[in-house]
């Protein structure tokens, strides 16, 4: 028995439940819209560490350690860890899990980790391979800025469209038992490519899609965008926007 | 919609840097830099240096100056307002050679300082070098026929 639905999307029979989630985030993202919503905030970007690799990793211990704290359960509860971050090797969230003793899936999706992570969890949990399942994704400015653009002390201007890394981690905690919300089904997308090539224009880059992926969710699903109360993308920054 | 269709539109609504501000931002301030460097030079035409050691002594302070601004974090501050006004002249050079240092010496002296520091610093020694070849060149067969080393 099929749980496909058209060409990108399958469904769940046993839909999983989002239980918990836990959110660790910079100085910055805490001075932002979302003010005082965060479950911690690191002020100093380094986290008393000695690199920003580490620092990263300290905001992935952090979420974990909530997440488990705010749903009462321990280590020993989760069948499978799911995540990732924005480096080379997954390295922030490899280093960051690693005292946790959860069988670890190790994603690299750049911005679509969270989706991925939880789409996998949804999957594995539908399939009856595991109770809990913890999803996430993790970015840090000061990583990314190294690994793909420039030295932080480097003296140039920013572009008017260039977007800033999150510095945060956000983890959910997946669960076949459990209250709403459910994960009923997910359309998975494809690499849409159309030929951006500023560095400092990913909104342009990644608004193709997203468009891509909700046209085939709303066609594998039969349902029209009125169906839904909010219809929400990660963020695709002023000009993804337009 | 196309690439091609997608792209011109992308780049209708994206906004454009302030091409005129900056470039006055950057005439004044790489103006001031050359001020100053002007006045380190005077001084020390003053205490008897020849012309050629002043220049180098001069462009040396400069370094050590940019340096030490860019170690406090007070140069990327500087460099965000006056854009090419600090990045053309050495004081960019020495901003780009040293914010890499920083950001790699946690990596180790050998393969992270040492091989990273001329990350951005390298492609200007290259082509630098690689110019100044072809010019040496053209002007070995077209200026006079001679080059004075």
């Amino acid at each position: 028995m099929s749980k496909r639905l058209g060409k990108q999307t399958v469904f769940f029979e046993n839909p999983p439940k989002i239980v918990e989630c836990s959110s660790v985030v910079g100085k910055k993202e805490n001075e932002g819209n979302l003010k005082g919503k965060f479950d911690f905030c690191y002020n100093d970007s380094m986290c008393g560490q000695e690199s920003w690799e580490q620092a990263e990793s300290e905001f992935i211990k952090k979420s974990i350690e909530i997440l488990l704290q705010k749903s009462g359960k321990t280590e020993k509860d989760i069948d499978f860890l799911l995540a990732g971050d924005l480096m080379n090797q997954v390295t922030s969230t490899t280093f960051g899990v690693k005292d946790y003793n959860i069988p670890y899936f190790g994603l690299f999706g750049a911005c679509s980790v969270i989706g991925e992570s939880m789409s996998l969890g949804s999957m594995i949990i539908d399939g009856n391979f595991a109770d809990n399942i913890i999803a996430g994704a993790t970015s840090h400015f000061c990583t990314a800025e190294k690994q793909f653009r420039f030295p932080l002390q480097l003296g140039t201007q920013r572009a008017p469209s260039s977007t800033w890394t999150v510095t945060g981690s956000g983890f959910y905690l997946l669960s076949n038992t459990g209250n709403y919300p459910y994960i009923t089904d997910v359309t998975i997308g494809k690499v849409v490519d159309k030929g951006i090539k500023d560095v400092n224009n990913m909104g342009a880059a990644m608004a193709p899609a997203a468009i891509s992926t909700l046209i085939s969710h709303f066609q594998d699903t039969k349902r029209s965008p009125d169906y839904y109360d909010v219809i929400a993308t990660g963020d695709l920054g002023y000009i993804g926007n337009r | 919609m196309d690439d091609k269709k997608y792209s011109s539109y992308v780049d209708k609504i994206t906004p454009n840097s302030p091409t005129v501000k900056n470039c006055i931002k950057a005439f004044v301030s790489g103006g001031f830099i050359c001020v100053i460097s002007q006045f380190i030079n005077g001084i020390f035409i003053s205490k008897g240096y020849t012309i050629d050691q002043s220049a180098l002594l001069a462009n040396s302070v400069l370094i050590v100056i940019t340096g030490i601004l860019t170690g406090l974090g007070l140069f990327s501050k500087i460099g965000y307002f006056c854009g090419a006004g600090t990045f053309v002249p050495i004081t960019g050079f020495a901003n780009s050679m040293v914010s890499t240092s920083i950001e790699f010496k946690k990596e180790g002296l050998i393969f992270g300082l040492g091989a990273k520091m001329f990350t951005l610093a390298g492609p200007v020694v290259v082509y630098g070098t690689l110019t100044s070849v072809l010019v040496g060149i053209i002007y070995y067969f077209f200026g006079g026929g001679s080059v004075n080393v």
